[in-house]
């Protein structure tokens, strides 16, 4: 199977595709089975935000290679209703799924740097990276 | 970090020793391992792959489908661990919180603070002890030369942070009331406006508010629904009812209030409390304000602030050093 550097997002198998797609760049890159565990963590976590909220949306996998550092970064992208109030999102708590550490918090512990951008309306534009140690 | 170095390692070993031996101690040893991984915040996710290479170090030969058995455990791990990270993080929120509510409430002491004023031949005994970290209940003390002391005690229906801020406003307010005003059916009837304007309606405040006089020791006294308090007469040796009645604090604008009267004489005292004191929640349900007599029945002799001192301590007992309400307490005893 060709690696394909981003899957669209419409149903729930297509989390899975993400995973996977995820999953080999990882091992490409020399990412050691745990971090490869945490990274399609945090796919599967965005990549079902796509599903639920905006329904449909891009996941797309990155290599990056800057000065002399490997990474990967997960680009999720969607033009859904978007999120009206970041910061709160952003809380501890806040998520649905009420105390279980998932959620968008959960993925900015995991991963090395996180970034989101959301308007109302408009959609919701989230990266994050992680390194190679 | 050092232990992270190590970990590898440390790990292998316990883990050889086990298969050897099986024993307690190097179960101990497990424990204590976990211990250091913990405060190390170790996410549970790594202990597997600790498990995992050590496995592959210790017995490379083992069927492939042993090694798959530990690629589900490291998935389902990861979102033990991805929990674990919350909790971390919840913890230091809450670190923050507690630094902020001591600040906060050491704020709130400076405020309200109040001093209890020493008066030849009338003893003072005050204490005011917040059930969580914010106080709801308030005490005030006004000495007026040789011609009065003046006392408020305040209970906002509610506790911790809204009837700690509500109670700064009613400091404010009292401290901006005219010099004149210090006649209690005026205090309380201004007061009254001063929170009905301000206030939630959903607050509450009881207080009452007692001027004494200094020369001829008449008590004169109005209350906004708050707890009775008692007199204690030495010539009867009997503790009687502060009654006085009127609505509470923010009800009713147009409210007003009576004025009452009680002659002090020497040996008497005067007992006023918050309901945190009689609403004191024991095993064996609400004390009772007799219950709270003989309390202070018990320690008659000593002077006020010992007694308030003591039936503190021996409520905050009962209730298994657990307050359930803000608690405050005042005695004001004529002894010449
Ligand atoms: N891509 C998205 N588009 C619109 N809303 C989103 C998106 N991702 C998250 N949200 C909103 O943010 C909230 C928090 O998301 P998350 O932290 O993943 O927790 P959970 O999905 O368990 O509610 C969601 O309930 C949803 O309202
Ligand atoms: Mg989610």
């Amino acid at each position: 199977m060709e690696i394909q550097s981003c899957v669209t997002i419409l149903n729930e198998w297509d989390i899975v595709a993400a995973r996977q797609l995820g999953r080999n760049v990882a091992k490409e890159l020399g990412f050691g089975t745990v971090d490869q565990a945490r990274i399609t963590t945090a796919i599967s976590e965005l990549a079902r935000n796509i599903y639920l909220y905006a329904g449909q949306g891009q996941l797309c996998i990155d290599r990056l290679n800057e000065q002399g550092k490997t990474g990967l970064r997960i680009i999720a992208i969607d033009e859904g209703p978007g999120i009206p109030d970041i910061r709160k999102v952003m809380e501890d708590g806040f998520s649905t799924s009420g105390g279980l550490g998932a959620g968008l918090p959960g993925v900015r512990r995991l991963m090395d740097d996180f970034n989101i951008d959301s308007n109302p309306g408009e959609g919701t534009d989230i990266r994050a990276t992680k390194w190679l140690r | 970090m050092d232990f992270r170095e190590k970990m590898d390692e440390k790990f292998i070993g316990v883990l050889t020793d086990f298969m050897q031996s099986q024993s307690e101690e190097s179960l101990y040893a497990a424990q204590q391992f976990s211990r250091l991984a913990l405060e190390h915040k170790i996410p549970p996710e790594e202990i597997v792959n600790l498990q995992k290479s050590a496995m592959q170090e210790l017995m490379p030969d083992l069927p492939p489908e042993v090694w798959h058995s530990f690629d589900i455990l490291l998935e389902v791990m990861t979102a033990y661990g991805f929990a674990f990270r919350e909790y971390q993080s919840l913890i230091d929120t809450q670190k923050e919180f507690k630094n902020e509510m001591e600040i906060a409430s050491s704020v709130q002491e400076t405020l309200l603070g109040t001093s209890v004023p020493t008066i030849d031949g009338l003893e003072i005994g005050a204490l005011s002890v917040p059930a969580k970290q914010m106080n709801g209940d308030y005490f005030h003390f006004v000495h007026d030369g040789d011609h009065s002391v003046n006392v408020a005690i305040a209970d906002v229906i509610g506790k911790g942070i809204p009837a700690a801020l509500c109670m700064s406003m009613i400091k404010y307010a009292m401290d901006s009331l005219p010099e004149y005003r210090k006649d209690p059916s005026a205090v309380l009837g201004s007061l009254n406006r001063v929170v009905e304007q301000n206030v939630d309606d959903s607050m509450f405040i009881t207080m009452f508010y007692g001027m004494y006089e200094l020369k001829n020791h008449m008590l004169h006294f109005s209350s906004a629904g708050h707890e009775p308090g008692f007199f204690y007469s030495k010539q009867l040796d009997e503790f009687l009812d502060l009654e006085a009645r009127g609505l509470l604090l923010g009800v009713d604008k147009d409210t007003t209030y009576k004025r009452y009267e009680q002659q002090v004489e020497i040996g008497d005292m005067i007992i006023l409390m918050s309901d945190g004191v009689t609403e004191c929640r024991t095993d064996e349900g609400f004390i009772e304000r007799e219950t709270l007599v003989s309390f202070i029945n018990n320690y008659i002799d000593l002077p006020p602030q010992e007694i308030v001192n003591k039936i503190f301590r021996d409520l905050e007992k009962l209730q298994h050093f657990q307050l359930r309400d803000d608690f405050t307490l005042i005695i004001m005893k004529r002894v010449k």
